[in-house]
């Protein structure tokens, strides 16, 4: 019998000193340790990819957690510290930060460019801490939520969640195939104050609006990400919808008389994203766009998706945000998603 | 006299007249060319036929049909009229600026008048202002940048006070700029951060009708002095102590000129976002064409930097299907003409 547990412990030794070699989204072979216990999130995105997955392993937030937004992340989470982010514009995060935190792992969710592979590396190199970088497409979801679950070891809950995202896919495409393009609907994605930023068909942040069976108007050949367009050019593309999160803009766009000759406005189809506690169609690019898609295909195909948005949110939110909904808290959503969003208080800025 | 049989024709006071006379008649022909130009030409197809129908329901009291009344009295006339209300406020504070510092290199921005209006826009987007608080708050945060580079400048006796106003105005205004990447780390990177570039390179895109009305009298004010007291300013080309053996008050003069050429800026800046370039390289040009002499500079820089700004902003809106930022053009077309200025040697000043 002793020899038997001794044989099991030195197995177990040995397994556990053995390192693995995955290989991540960028294809870099990476060697990370068998039992990961804490991660550093490099971006809100990556953040947002570990809180669904495991959100014990955090080890804070990029950006912390504002008072709206709050109720909508599971309690001990709420509070962890907010470490600044490590990548893309203006990184914030101090490397000797990272490290006091003492994580396994450095976590990337986004671009797989050239830029981000030779940043990890060299992060990789002067920390001697793995740094994976995962795709952040919303078409490679599904392979993020593998990946990232089998490195972290919760491959079951990544597998459930991967299928979850797929069975949407899924869902859409197939009232897609019915719909050819010249009838699906214009969309135009309105951002900042004024209405006139917007991204252009191919950037990370309006691409739900493809997937969701819409048809973005702002297109510009060879241009990629956020853009300004002016009056005149909504006017010309005419959109039937507008998208928006932005509650100043949205409070203003009806009574606006430039913006009531175009067609979203005056036959109503403006819409207001919730944000809490994540963006739901951008804001981050990262999973929270998951019930953003459900709730966009709803709004451009009415009579073919029926699931109720409720129901849908308060699955979402459970499943993937660990959070179970009060009532009174899914009003809120819900009213903010048909354009009565919570006032907006001065809040603390991050 | 007739013209031909005089020997030297332009020394004479009549010919100088008539010539500079037909130099300012052609300018302001040719503004007005440009401004109906560019009333026909953007994404919405509009000909001079319904141009002038338009024009004419409008005169006639009849109703406006479709968007072509909203297209032309709503959005592309304004936006025409600001690009000539800020490329004339800026060429005239530019070249009441290089008159006053009697130095070619000066531009508008040498007191921190831009620099101060842009922290006071990125901190009205940082504040989630509505636009119009974030111009409201770059015209004042921009003037009052101004006012504490002369309060700085009054305070600190040198024998130099054109060189301590300069370098007082480097040093906040290189304050202001830090003050602004501050407030970029901390904004919010979704919807702040591109607000904040994009306001940042200028842009006419936004423009409406109700802030052309605003700003043209704050422009109004700040020419008013400039034109009535263009005899002394020229006085002070000749440097202090030969203005003051002229009987002008080299001293109290400035505060005028800088106080007017300040108001006029940052007006337009607060509409129009940072625009450099215009107020560098355009009075040069005047100077080329009209001389030195500020009574007859400072009309031949506004109309020249009205017909600048025109064509480069009807370029910008023209260019693609999304808008180019003006600050972009204005740079790539500014900067090297600049530098073969610069190869020309100082010819024409003085």
């Amino acid at each position: 019998m002793r020899t038997l547990l001794a044989v099991l412990l030195a197995l177990l030794a040995a397994a556990s000193a053995h390192a693995r070699t995955i290989a991540d989204s960028a294809g870099r072979k990476v060697e990370v340790p068998p039992q990961i216990e804490k991660v550093f999130a490099a971006g809100p995105p990556a953040s947002i990819l570990l809180y669904i997955l495991a959100p014990d392993k955090m080890t804070g937030w990029p950006n912390p957690p504002t008072a709206e937004e709050r109720p909508y992340i599971a309690e001990p989470y709420r509070d962890l510290p907010a470490l600044g982010r490590l990548t893309g514009r203006g990184g914030t995060a101090n490397l000797e930060v990272v490290l006091q935190s003492k994580p396994d792992l450095i976590l990337d969710v986004g671009s797989v460019r050239e830029t981000y592979v030779s940043f990890a590396d060299n992060v990789q190199g002067q920390t001697k801490i793995p740094y994976v970088l995962v795709d952040g497409r919303f078409e490679a979801t599904p392979a993020a939520l593998r990946l990232l679950g089998d490195i972290l070891g919760v491959g079951e809950r990544g597998e459930e969640l991967a299928k979850y995202v797929e069975r949407t896919f899924v869902a859409i495409d197939k009232v897609l195939a019915e719909v050819p393009m010249p009838e699906r609907p214009r969309v135009y994605l309105a951002r900042g104050p004024d209405g006139l930023e917007t991204g252009v068909v191919g950037s990370i942040n309006t691409e739900i609006i493809e997937r969701a069976g819409g048809r973005n108007v702002a297109e510009a050949a060879g241009q990629r990400g956020l853009v300004r367009v002016s009056m005149e050019q909504i006017i010309v593309a005419d959109p039937e919808i507008i998208l928006t999160w932005d509650r100043n803009f949205f409070g203003r766009v009806k009574q606006d008389p430039l913006w009531a000759g175009v067609r979203a406005v005056r036959e109503g189809r403006v819409y207001l994203a919730p944000t809490a506690p994540f963006g739901w169609i951008d804001r981050p690019p990262s999973l929270n766009r998951v019930i953003g898609l459900k709730w966009l295909a709803g709004l451009f195909y009415p009579d073919k998706f029926l699931e109720g948005l409720r129901e849908t949110t308060r699955q979402f939110y459970r499943l993937f945000y660990h959070v179970d909904l009060a009532e009174a808290e899914l009003d809120t959503l819900i009213a903010w998603s048909k354009g009565q969003a919570p006032s907006q208080q001065q809040l603390p800025r991050r | 006299m007739v013209e031909g049989t005089s020997p030297i024709p332009a020394a004479t006071p009549e010919t100088l007249t008539s010539h500079s006379g037909a130099i300012f008649a052609s300018l302001v022909a040719s503004l007005a060319l440009l401004m109906l130009g560019a009333s026909l030409v953007g994404a919405y197809p509009l000909a001079l036929g319904d141009l002038v129908a338009a024009v004419g329901r409008r005169l006639t009291g009849a109703a406006p049909q479709g968007q072509v009344d909203t297209i032309l009295f709503e959005i592309r006339l304004p936006r025409i009229f600001a690009a000539v209300l800020v490329g004339a406020g800026i060429a005239a504070a530019g070249a009441a600026y290089q008159t006053l510092f009697r130095n070619p290199l000066v531009s508008p921005d040498i007191l921190g008048v831009s620099t101060g209006a842009g922290l006071g826009a990125v901190l009205g987007i940082f504040l989630s202002l509505p636009v119009a608080g974030i111009q409201l708050s770059a015209f004042i945060v921009g003037l009052a940048t101004v006012g504490l580079v002369y309060s700085i400048a009054t305070l600190v006796h040198g024998r130099e006070p054109i060189l301590v106003l300069v370098l007082a105005g480097v040093a906040v205004g290189s304050l202001a700029g830090a003050a602004i990447s501050l407030l970029k780390i901390l904004s919010d990177p979704y919807d702040q951060l591109p607000a904040i570039v994009f306001w940042l390179l200028g842009s006419l895109a936004a423009i409406r009708k109700g802030e052309v009305w605003a700003t043209a009298p704050l422009v109004l004010i700040g020419l008013v002095p400039l034109m009535l007291l263009r005899w002394r300013i020229n006085v002070l080309s000749l440097g202090d102590e030969e203005a003051k053996a002229l009987g002008v008050e080299a001293g109290r003069l400035r505060f005028f000129v800088i106080a007017a050429a300040t108001l006029m800026t940052a007006s337009v800046v607060a509409v129009s976002g940072v625009i450099g370039w215009v107020g560098l390289v355009i009075p040069h040009i005047a100077r080329m064409i009209v001389g030195p002499s500020f009574d007859r500079l400072l009309p031949a820089a506004m109309l020249l930097g009205a017909s600048y700004l025109l064509v480069v902003d009807t370029a910008a809106r023209t260019m693609a299907r999304i808008e180019v930022p003006i600050g972009i053009l204005t740079a790539i077309i500014g900067a090297p003409f600049f530098l073969w200025l610069l190869a020309r040697g100082r010819e024409g000043w003085s």
